[in-house]
């Protein structure tokens, strides 16, 4: 059963596990102890419900986009809005549930890493709500990138931590979030943004974004009294991807899709396309695929979303394609601005430079659907934020 | 006897704490790192740590992260770094060597080639600091068959850990001083003669204490409770301040100099420099 991973150790075959400094080992111990206490706890699930509807907006629709059908072709497209939640992305249903678990643990002080700051956003949203400390960290090019998040971050009463180490990119940000950890690992409770790290990071994000593939399952049987055939999100390091695909493993039936970053294109050194072109590796605590050197330094990632950007990604991915479970496809920077620039004006709705990787996948496999295809997107999150980047690629042109 | 048990042993028969420094092998590049070496050998250092540069040094504070930044620009790899310590014993050195690695080089090197190197190469040690014991069983197994010792690491939020990291512990054992990574400072972990005392109760391996040590002072505070002494950053930055003498003919000598004279310093033995 694939869907009773990780083991005990952390791990979805080969990929998982926990490679940290041993000063950290206890408190991932401790965080795993609490999680599978809290986890089956009614107060808990109940607490995190009860945000996820009335503070983020939950259940997120999933839209029929009959335009967007209608111009591909034949499948019948449908949307899942998790851009429309508070702060505008999936990211939000993580950053609630490990604020709520942070305060059952008693811890006053939270870190995170962040690239675009789409989690950066939703980790100070989540702390000013729940009234815990909060230290972001981000890489220096990155808070140079997205000066408006970083001043949203602010606003909310976070600081952010410019990072100067390396890259100073996202993978950077994760390196001193860890870091900073160590060294003040018993009063402060790192949120990681994604489905990646040691365990039990990767298998708790992934239980806190299910509520994506939970919600799509209940929504597409109600409107279409069947399962999909296809599911695309897009991965980097695969939260939306993993929470939206984990409900659907079993049913064999359906092809999941991951839509990776290939930046410049998969041949050039440009690319973030760690499926593809990486191999097995340890990276940040934890085992999966990596774009790395033959000698194991790791290699800077490139797309134009920032949220793609990263040169690791989930281990449960990395075990999902060895298995062939999910097919794993890579879309260009190119292919994805055209996309986007598709669904605005199709259906008047600019998803993120992320969610228009998973909607280029579409446009590129439609020609192999039928009439009664029925095909599901995870729109990640809403575009907004990269206007200004899609602006200064363009030259100030909508394409 | 594996190189290091024998300085150890000596030691011990003296009284006496082993230095322990440690550098990143190609920062500036390798022929000044094999200099150095010999530095640290004629400054009465007892065993040295060769870090392997990484591009993801989650272990480390800023000086080794960017003596990392410097050793990747020259292209020094981990068979490089392996390189060093051959070359340094052809040279006449006598000192153990300790391979301080990251676990990503290893993995990518593959271990059965990783363990022929070793050996070949004459590593007396390995420390691996993102690989818990967790993670540790294959390697920990191969090393004993190499007769190499695997340097465990114990911090002070171990805990109840200490007794499974240390059982089999051969070498030494590494104690980290301090919530954190590596670099210098003033403070150390507030119970850390407990901790250091309940690490020897769970063993009989000498114990070695690292992380933040920076003065002749730290080191003579703790070489009354532990076998051995780290110095890292501290002489890290040594390196680093010296890198415009290093780097001319004409001054190389004295750059190479002043980092000799700091390492006697630590070790208490600035006569001899």
């Amino acid at each position: 059963m694939i869907q009773q991973l990780p083991d005990n150790n952390g791990r979805f075959g080969a990929f998982g596990g926990r490679f940290v400094p041993e000063t950290l080992m206890n408190a991932l111990i401790e965080l795993e102890q609490e999680y599978n206490r809290y986890a089956e706890d009614p107060e808990f699930k109940a607490e995190i419900a009860y945000l996820l509807k009335q503070y983020s907006g939950r259940e997120t629709p999933l839209y029929y986009a009959e335009r967007l059908s209608q111009h591909l072709g034949k499948a019948k497209i449908y949307l899942k809005r998790e851009d429309l939640n508070h702060t505008g992305a999936h990211k939000i249903n993580n950053a609630i549930a490990q604020g709520v678990l942070a305060k059952r643990m008693g811890k006053e002080k939270v870190i995170a890493e962040t690239g675009a700051g789409q989690h950066g956003v939703a980790t100070a949203t989540v702390a000013a709500l729940l009234g815990l400390e909060c230290k972001v960290f981000m890489g220096e090019e990155d808070t140079k990138r997205q000066q408006l998040n970083v001043f949203r971050m602010k606003m909310l009463g976070a600081e952010v931590i410019p990072v100067t180490s390396g890259s100073r990119t996202l993978k950077d940000a994760g390196n001193e979030a860890l870091r900073y950890w160590v060294s003040n690992v018993e009063d402060t409770f790192y949120v990681l943004g994604s489905a990646v790290g040691p365990h039990p990071y990767p298998m708790m994000v992934r239980n806190f974004q299910r509520i994506i593939g939970d919600e799509t399952r209940r929504q597409i049987l109600e409107s279409e009294g069947r399962l999909p055939d296809t599911i695309l999100a897009p991965v980097g390091g695969g939260s939306n991807a993993i929470g939206m695909f984990y409900p659907f493993l079993e049913d064999t039936e359906v092809q999941l899709v991951g839509v990776e970053a290939a930046g410049k294109g998969v041949e050039t050194e440009y690319h973030a396309a760690t499926m593809t072109k990486g191999t097995h590796g340890v990276f940040q605590g934890s085992m999966s695929y990596l774009l790395q050197d033959e000698y194991g330094q790791v290699k800077e990632a490139h797309s134009i979303s920032a949220g793609l950007d990263y040169p690791g990604v989930g281990p449960e991915h990395s075990y999902l394609k060895d298995i062939e479970r999910v097919q794993y496809m890579p879309i260009t920077d190119r292919e994805a601005l055209e996309a986007l620039q598709l669904l605005c004006r199709t259906e008047g709705i600019i998803p993120a430079l992320e969610s228009a990787h998973a909607v280029a996948q579409a446009v590129k496999l439609a020609p192999s659907w039928s009439e009664d295809s029925i095909v599901v997107i995870c729109l990640s999150g809403r575009g907004d934020k990269d206007v200004e980047s899609i602006m200064a690629y363009t030259g100030g042109k909508t394409l | 006897m594996n190189r290091m048990d024998a300085v150890f042993e000596r030691l011990k028969q003296q009284n006496e704490t082993a230095l322990i420094p440690f550098l990143t092998v190609g920062d500036p590049d390798l022929e000044t790192t094999l200099d150095i070496i010999d530095q640290l050998e004629a400054a009465e250092a007892d065993i040295v740590e060769l870090g392997v540069p990484y591009s993801d040094p989650l272990a480390d504070g800023p000086v080794i992260q960017r003596a990392s930044e410097r050793a990747l620009k020259g292209k020094v790899t981990i068979r490089s770094c392996m390189q060093v310590a051959l070359a340094a014993r052809e040279r006449g050195s006598r000192l153990p060597f300790i391979l301080f690695t990251y676990y990503n080089p290893v993995l990518q090197m593959g271990l059965d080639p990783f363990f022929e190197e070793v050996v070949a190469h004459g590593i007396s040690g390995l420390i691996i600091p993102d690989l818990p014991i967790e993670e540790a069983a294959e390697i920990r197994q191969r090393a004993r068959q190499a007769d190499v010792h695997l340097i465990p690491l114990v911090a002070p939020t171990s805990h109840e850990r200490i007794a499974s990291i240390v059982k089999d512990a051969t070498g030494f054992i590494y104690c980290v001083s301090s919530l954190g990574v590596t670099g210098e400072r003033a403070d150390f972990f507030a119970g850390i003669e407990d901790f250091l005392n309940t690490v020897k109760t769970y063993s009989n391996v000498p114990i070695a204490i690292g992380f933040g040590i920076s003065s002749r002072e730290q080191v003579a505070r703790f070489s009354s409770i532990c076998d051995g002494v780290v110095v890292g950053s501290a002489i890290v930055r040594q390196i680093e301040s010296n890198i415009p003498l290093l780097e001319k003919q004409e001054s190389r000598e004295e750059g190479l100099l002043q980092i000799r004279k700091f390492v006697a310093q630590l070790k208490g033995t600035s006569d001899s420099a």
